[in-house]
C-alpha cells in the first residue's frame, strides 16, 4: 500500500486522497493515516513542484560538479559532504562510485556565480582534491517526466 | 454490367461503429470512452527491439510460423501464464493480430452449414467470419444476471446436430466479464459429453483483476478440442503492430498455416522480433498497466455508483457495461444524444449482438484526467435525461 502511494504522490503530489483512496480501493482515513506516518517518519520528505524555468523569465544556470575529496579519518565522507551541502545554493549532493566522491549539483543565477562558488568556496576546502564543472545546456527529461512535451492521444476515437 | 460483389459478402451488414466514428471524427473537443486499444505506449525496450531488427536489416519474411525463438518464447509464456503447454514446431502459428486468428481458424475448420455458437454480446469479428466461412452462426444471448457469463443451461440450449465449435470470448469485448475456474469446468463437461469444439479467444487474459486468468485448454479433456487465441495488443499495447498467436492440436494447426501461407505469408517481420523481447523481458510492463487498468475501473465504478448509473462489476479486459434501460431511450439513441449534446463518444451496447441493447460499452484506457472530464459530462447528461 505504501508503495502505490509513494508512486501516486512522486508523480503528482496534488492528489486528492479521497480520489486516490478509491483508485486503491481503499478508504480515505486509511491513505491520509498512511500519508501523515510517512511524514512522520520522513519517507516523504517534501512536497516540491517541477518547474520548467526556461519557461520563465527568470535566468538560472544548472551545473554537475565532479568533485574528488581525500576522506577524513573517523568520519568518511559524511562530513565534508556536510559542509558542501550547507551552501544554500547547492541543490544535491551525492556520494559517488566510480572516477570521483561527490557529485555537487549547483544552482546559480550566472555562470559567474556558479564559476565562483567553485573556485571560491568549493576548491579552497582542504580535503577537495580537484573538482570538473559541467553546465547543463538543455534539460530534456527531469524526474521521469519529459519537459514540454504534451502527449496527444492519438488514437482513433472509436473502435470496436 | 454484370454484378462485380459477392452475394455473400454484400449480405454482411457493415460495424455498427462506423457510423459513431464518422459523426464523432468530424466533431470538435470530442472526450471518447469509445476506444478498444490501451492509452499505454508499446514500453520502450519493446520498441527499441523493432527499431535494432530494422538497423540490422532484418526486413525479410520469416517462416510461414513466425520466427522459431518466437514461438519458442510463446510456448514458455503460455506454459507461465495459462498453464497449457503447446510445441512451438507444431503447435503455434503466429498470426496478423488475433484477428487474422479467429478468420482462419474458422476457415479451417468448418464445412457449409456447420453451426457455430457465439454468446453475446461480443466482438464484433466472429459472426461476420463465420458467414465468410461458410458456416452458420448461432448466438447465444448471455445475461445480465450471470454477470455475462456463458452457463451450462444456455450452451446447452443452443446445441443441435449440426453444432461443431464454441466460440469463448472472455474476457469479454465489450462487457469485461470472465469465466472462473468452475463456469468453465461446466462449461467443458458439455463441449466434452457433445463433441464439441472451442475457439477460445484470450486476448484480454494479461488484464483480470480478480483472480488469475484460467485458460478452458488447460482443464482436463480440453486441449485437444480447443484452439487459444491470444496475441500482443492487449497486453502488451502493441495494437499497431498486428500480431498475435493461435495454438492447438498439430492437425487443425496444419491447415490453418496453409490458408495463412496462401493468404498473408507470414506475420511483419519486425513486430515479431519486438514480441521475442515483450515475451522475455515484459511481464513486469503487463503488470504495471494491470494495475493501472484496475485503479480505473475503480475510479469507473465509483463514479457510476455516484451518478446513479447502474452496473455489474466487471473484472476483466477494459470495458465496463453499464444499463441505460431506465432512461427509456435504445443505446443508439442514447450514444447518439450524448455524442450530440455533450460531446462523449462511446459504443452503444447494441453493436455487439442484439441483447446488447438497454447497454454502453464504457472503455477505461484512459488516463484518469480524461476519465474524469469525460464523466463529468456524462452525468450532466443522465442528470437532464433523469429530470426530463
Amino acid at each position: 500500500m505504501r508503495e502505490q502511494i509513494l508512486t501516486f504522490l512522486e508523480k503528482n503530489s496534488k492528489i486528492d486522497l479521497k480520489e486516490l483512496a478509491v483508485l486503491l480501493g481503499s478508504s480515505e482515513e486509511v491513505i491520509a493515516n498512511e500519508v501523515a506516518k510517512m511524514e512522520e517518519e520522513q519517507v516523504i520528505c517534501g512536497y516540491h513542484t517541477l518547474i520548467d524555468w526556461e519557461k520563465t523569465s527568470s535566468e538560472k544556470v544548472t551545473a554537475l560538479i565532479e568533485v574528488r575529496v581525500t576522506p577524513q579519518r573517523g568520519q568518511g565522507f559524511d562530513s565534508i559532504a556536510e559542509r558542501i551541502y550547507n551552501y544554500p545554493e547547492v541543490q544535491s549532493v551525492y556520494l559517488i562510485s566510480g572516477a570521483y566522491d561527490l557529485l555537487v549539483i549547483l544552482q546559480g543565477k550566472t555562470l559567474r556565480e556558479v564559476s565562483s562558488f567553485v573556485s571560491d568556496k568549493l576548491s579552497t576546502l582542504d580535503t577537495v582534491l580537484s573538482t570538473a564543472t559541467h553546465f547543463i545546456l538543455k534539460k530534456y527529461k527531469d524526474y521521469g517526466t519529459i519537459l514540454g512535451k504534451k502527449s496527444k492521444d492519438e488514437r482513433m476515437l472509436v473502435t470496436p | 454490367m454484370r454484378n462485380p460483389l459477392s452475394d455473400k459478402v454484400t449480405a454482411i451488414a457493415p460495424s455498427g461503429i462506423r457510423k459513431f466514428f464518422d459523426i464523432a471524427s468530424e466533431m470538435k473537443d470530442v472526450v471518447s470512452l469509445g476506444v478498444g486499444e490501451p492509452d499505454f505506449d508499446t514500453p520502450w525496450h519493446i520498441r527499441d527491439e523493432g527499431i535494432y531488427s530494422l538497423e540490422r536489416g532484418r526486413t525479410f519474411y520469416t517462416s510461414n510460423s513466425g520466427l522459431k525463438e518466437l514461438r519458442e518464447e510463446i510456448s514458455n509464456y503460455l506454459k507461465r501464464r495459462c498453464h497449457i503447454e503447446y510445441d512451438p514446431l507444431h503447435e503455434i502459428l503466429v498470426t496478423v493480430g488475433g484477428s487474422e486468428g479467429i478468420d482462419i481458424a474458422l476457415r479451417a475448420m468448418l464445412n457449409p452449414g456447420d453451426e457455430v455458437l457465439i454468446p453475446q454480446p461480443c466482438y464484433v469479428s466472429y459472426l461476420p467470419c463465420v458467414v465468410l466461412a461458410d458456416g452458420v452462426p448461432v448466438t447465444i444471448e448471455l445475461k445480465e444476471e450471470n454477470e455475462f457469463r456463458l452457463t451450462k443451461e444456455e450452451l446447452l440450449e443452443k446445441i443441435t446436430d449440426k453444432t461443431k465449435l464454441l466460440v469463448l470470448p472472455f474476457p469479454n469485448n465489450p462487457t469485461g466479464a470472465v469465466m472462473r475456474r468452475k463456469d468453465l469446468e461446466d462449461i467443458a463437461e458439455v463441449i466434452i459429453e457433445h463433441d464439441l469444439y472451442v475457439l477460445s479467444d484470450e486476448i484480454y487474459s494479461e488484464l483480470t483483476y480478480q483472480g488469475d486468468h484460467v485458460s478452458i485448454a488447460s482443464l482436463p479433456g480440453m486441449w485437444e478440442r480447443t484452439l487459444t487465441i491470444n496475441g500482443f495488443s492487449k497486453s502488451y499495447a502493441m495494437t499497431g503492430w498486428r500480431l498475435g498467436y493461435i495454438c492447438g492440436p498439430q492437425e487443425i494447426v496444419q491447415q490453418m498455416t496453409k490458408i495463412h501461407q496462401f493468404a498473408i505469408m507470414c506475420a511483419p517481420t519486425t513486430s515479431q522480433y519486438a514480441a521475442v523481447q515483450a515475451l522475455r523481458n515484459g511481464d513486469g510492463d503487463v503488470a504495471k498497466m494491470r494495475e493501472s487498468y484496475n485503479q480505473r475501473r475503480r475510479y469507473l465504478m465509483h463514479r457510476f455508483q455516484e451518478m446513479g448509473l447502474k452496473c455489474f462489476e466487471p473484472f476483466g479486459a477494459f470495458y465496463v457495461f453499464p444499463c441505460i434501460k431506465e432512461f427509456g431511450l435504445t443505446s443508439d439513441e442514447f450514444a447518439m444524444r450524448l455524442l450530440e449534446e455533450e460531446h462523449v463518444a462511446v459504443v452503444p451496447g447494441s453493436a455487439f449482438g442484439e441483447c446488447g441493447e438497454g447497454f454502453l460499452r464504457i472503455s477505461y484506457a484512459y488516463s484518469i484526467e480524461a476519465l474524469k472530464v469525460a464523466l463529468e459530462r456524462l452525468e450532466r447528461f443522465i442528470q437532464r435525461l433523469k429530470k426530463a
